[in-house]
Parts: C-alpha cells; sequence; structure tokens
C-alpha cells in the first residue's frame, strides 16, 4: 500500500491526465490535441517519479514533453493549414461502432485487471538502494546491452529515414529574377506590383484585404497563405455599414437642429 | 491506495487512445493517440516495475519511449511527404489503390 500523500496526488492528477487525454481526442484542432497530449505527458512523468522512476520521469519531461510533442506542433504548423478536421463521418455508423468496440476493449482490459492476482507489492526500495540511474546503467550494459545495440542502430536508421523522406532534389534550374519579370509580362495578369493589404479600407492589418473603388475587397492584396487559410478578414461591409450608421447620426443631428429652428 | 490503480488510469488512457485512433481522421491526431497508447503501456511497466521490486519494467519503458521517439520522426517524415504530394493530412484522402 502506498502513502496517503500519494494517493492524494494519483487522485487530484489522475483527473487531470484523464481530462488531457479525452481532449486530445476530442479537440477539433490539432494544435489543441497536441497541447493537451503535452499537459497528459507531464502528468505521466509525475507519476514515474512517483512510482520510483526517477530516470524515467525526467526522460519523459525532455524527450516527450520536450522533443516529440515540439516536433509534433511543428509538423502541426508545417501541415496544419488546411488541415482543419472535419466532423462529417465518410462510413456511416463508424463512430458508433467505434465506440462500441473501444468500450468493449475497456471493460476486457478492466476485467483482465481486476481478476489478475497482483497482491505482491515490493516496491523499489532495495532496487533503487545503489541509485535508480546506476541500477537502470548495470541492467542496460549487461542483460539487455545487446537490446541496446539494436536501439541505437535503430535510431540511426529513423534519423537517415526521415532525411529521404523529406528531402526533395530540385531537378531544374531555379527561374531568375528576370526570368520571373519576362513570364509575369507574358503572361500579362497582373504586371504591377500587388496591391498593399488595408489600402481605403478601415484597418491595415495584413489579413485585411484592400478596398476596391466600389468598396468591394480586393483579394489579391492579401497573402496568399492567409488566403489559402481562409483568414481574410473583410471589413468592407463593416465600412459600409459604419458610413450608413454615420451618415444616419448626422441626419438626425441636422433633424433635430432644423426642429429647434 | 493500491497501487493497482495506476494499472487501471493505464489502462483507460490506453483505450483512450485506441478510441482516437478509430474516431479521428487528421493523420497528425491519429499519430498523437497512438503516442498516448505508448504512453499509457509506459505507466503500466512502470507501476509492473514498482510491484515486482525490480528495474526490468523500467528498463522495457525507457526502450519503449526510444522506439516512440524513431517512430514519431520517421511517421511525421512520411505525413509530410503525403501532405506536399496530396495537399492533405487526412487518412481518408490517402487512398491511391481505390478506383
Amino acid at each position: 500500500m502506498t502513502s496517503t500523500g500519494e494517493a492524494v496526488q494519483f487522485w487530484v492528477l489522475a483527473v487531470v491526465a484523464v481530462l488531457g487525454a479525452l481532449a486530445t481526442v476530442l479537440m477539433r484542432k490539432a494544435v489543441h490535441s497536441a497541447l493537451s497530449l503535452a499537459g497528459t505527458m507531464i502528468v505521466l512523468a509525475v507519476f514515474y517519479l512517483a512510482n520510483g522512476a526517477y530516470f524515467l520521469g525526467i526522460v519523459q519531461i525532455v524527450v516527450y514533453t520536450g522533443a516529440v510533442m515540439m516536433l509534433f506542433l511543428f509538423v502541426v504548423m508545417l501541415v496544419g493549414v488546411t488541415a482543419a478536421d472535419s466532423l462529417k463521418e465518410t462510413i456511416r455508423g463508424q463512430r458508433l461502432l467505434a465506440g462500441l468496440c473501444v468500450l468493449g476493449f475497456g471493460v476486457l482490459l478492466g476485467a483482465g485487471i481486476a481478476n489478475a492476482s497482483l497482491h505482491r507489492f515490493d516496491g523499489l526500495g532495495q532496487a533503487n538502494a545503489g541509485g535508480n540511474v546506476q541500477g537502470l546503467a548495470a541492467l542496460i550494459f549487461t542483460k539487455y546491452v545487446f537490446a541496446f545495440e539494436i536501439t541505437g542502430a535503430l535510431l540511426i536508421t529513423a534519423a537517415v529515414g526521415a532525411m529521404v523522406l523529406t528531402h526533395r532534389e530540385r531537378t531544374e534550374r531555379a527561374a531568375t529574377q528576370r526570368e520571373l519579370a519576362e513570364a509575369r509580362v507574358r503572361g500579362g495578369k497582373q504586371l504591377p506590383p500587388l496591391p498593399a493589404p488595408g489600402v481605403y479600407a478601415r484597418h491595415n492589418a495584413v489579413d485585411v484585404p484592400a478596398l476596391l473603388p466600389d468598396g468591394t475587397p480586393a483579394e489579391l492584396s492579401v497573402n496568399q497563405t492567409l488566403r489559402a487559410r481562409g483568414q481574410v478578414r473583410d471589413v468592407s461591409a463593416e465600412a459600409l455599414a459604419d458610413l450608413a450608421a454615420l451618415e444616419q447620426r448626422s441626419e438626425d443631428r441636422l433633424e433635430r437642429k432644423g426642429k429647434k429652428r | 491506495m493500491n497501487p493497482v490503480n495506476y494499472l487501471y488510469l493505464a489502462a483507460l488512457l490506453f483505450t483512450i487512445g485506441a478510441a482516437g485512433v478509430l474516431i479521428r481522421r487528421n493523420a497528425i491526431v491519429v499519430f498523437m493517440c497512438v503516442e498516448l497508447m505508448l504512453n499509457a503501456c509506459n505507466l503500466a511497466f512502470v507501476t509492473f516495475a514498482r510491484m515486482h521490486g525490480n528495474l526490468d519494467g523500467q528498463i522495457i519503458a525507457f526502450f519503449t519511449m526510444v522506439v516512440a521517439a524513431a517512430e514519431v520522426v520517421i511517421g511525421l517524415a512520411i505525413i509530410l511527404t503525403i501532405f506536399r504530394s496530396r495537399h492533405s493530412a487526412s487518412v481518408d484522402d490517402a487512398s491511391l489503390l481505390k478506383l
């Protein structure tokens, strides 16, 4: 049996861990999922520390929340532009069936643990007597040394594989500035520089398109990436509404003045 | 508190991760759920190590972490490559074999 302090810690942090895990699954945006997962992993690191796995607790924070989750965030930023998850089911009834499967699986797992004879509880006092890191090292470099060597090969393979997978060979020469200019003239679509954002609009933020003389937004004035993300903030209608309100107000005032006369 | 509770928590987290893998269609989120499942397994290993009073469980958890790190690197590289060629990170869109 463990101490009361550990029980309190467990019941408080277990709730946080489960909430984080649920948020990972249920959040619509990948960034929110990644941050929830990072929270869950930090809680798990605390559990490792509580279970006497001091080395693993620190490695969990450094490797998982520090490296792996930041790599995830990095890729989310690279990919996430159009990665908005649609909630439409492509296979009918898939979510229901998945829920049922998972529920059954969970019941099986829980029943298995409940029926297992887990009465033995030795604690790590003896094993950690010479220090947790020293104990792990003694095992890794004697009993598990072969697995350790294989792990090294695996890591090198993974690093090389990642470089091969993401490397792009440039097959043709990059076009020079002069060639680009000539192509633009030949194309004849947009010869002058693109309009700057926010011109004649009431904001000059980069996501606010410039307004054409008739008050409609000029899409070209906003960065292509923002356009692809659908983050263009169209204030043209707002500006027209403001103008109408202003006119209304001035008319009201004039009318009042007229009445006074 | 009985340390078996850690095992129940690990089972719960594993189940939630499995649900995410089955339900979500964004490849990155699916991948995160796989990571969650791996972490749940690690928690179980660490708890078993404590129950049995030796460090072998922690060693296995350590190797799981190393393999998970390698897997993340390769998996994210594959997702990036698919995204570059198909402009989508949805697992539904990667269906080259479908007519």
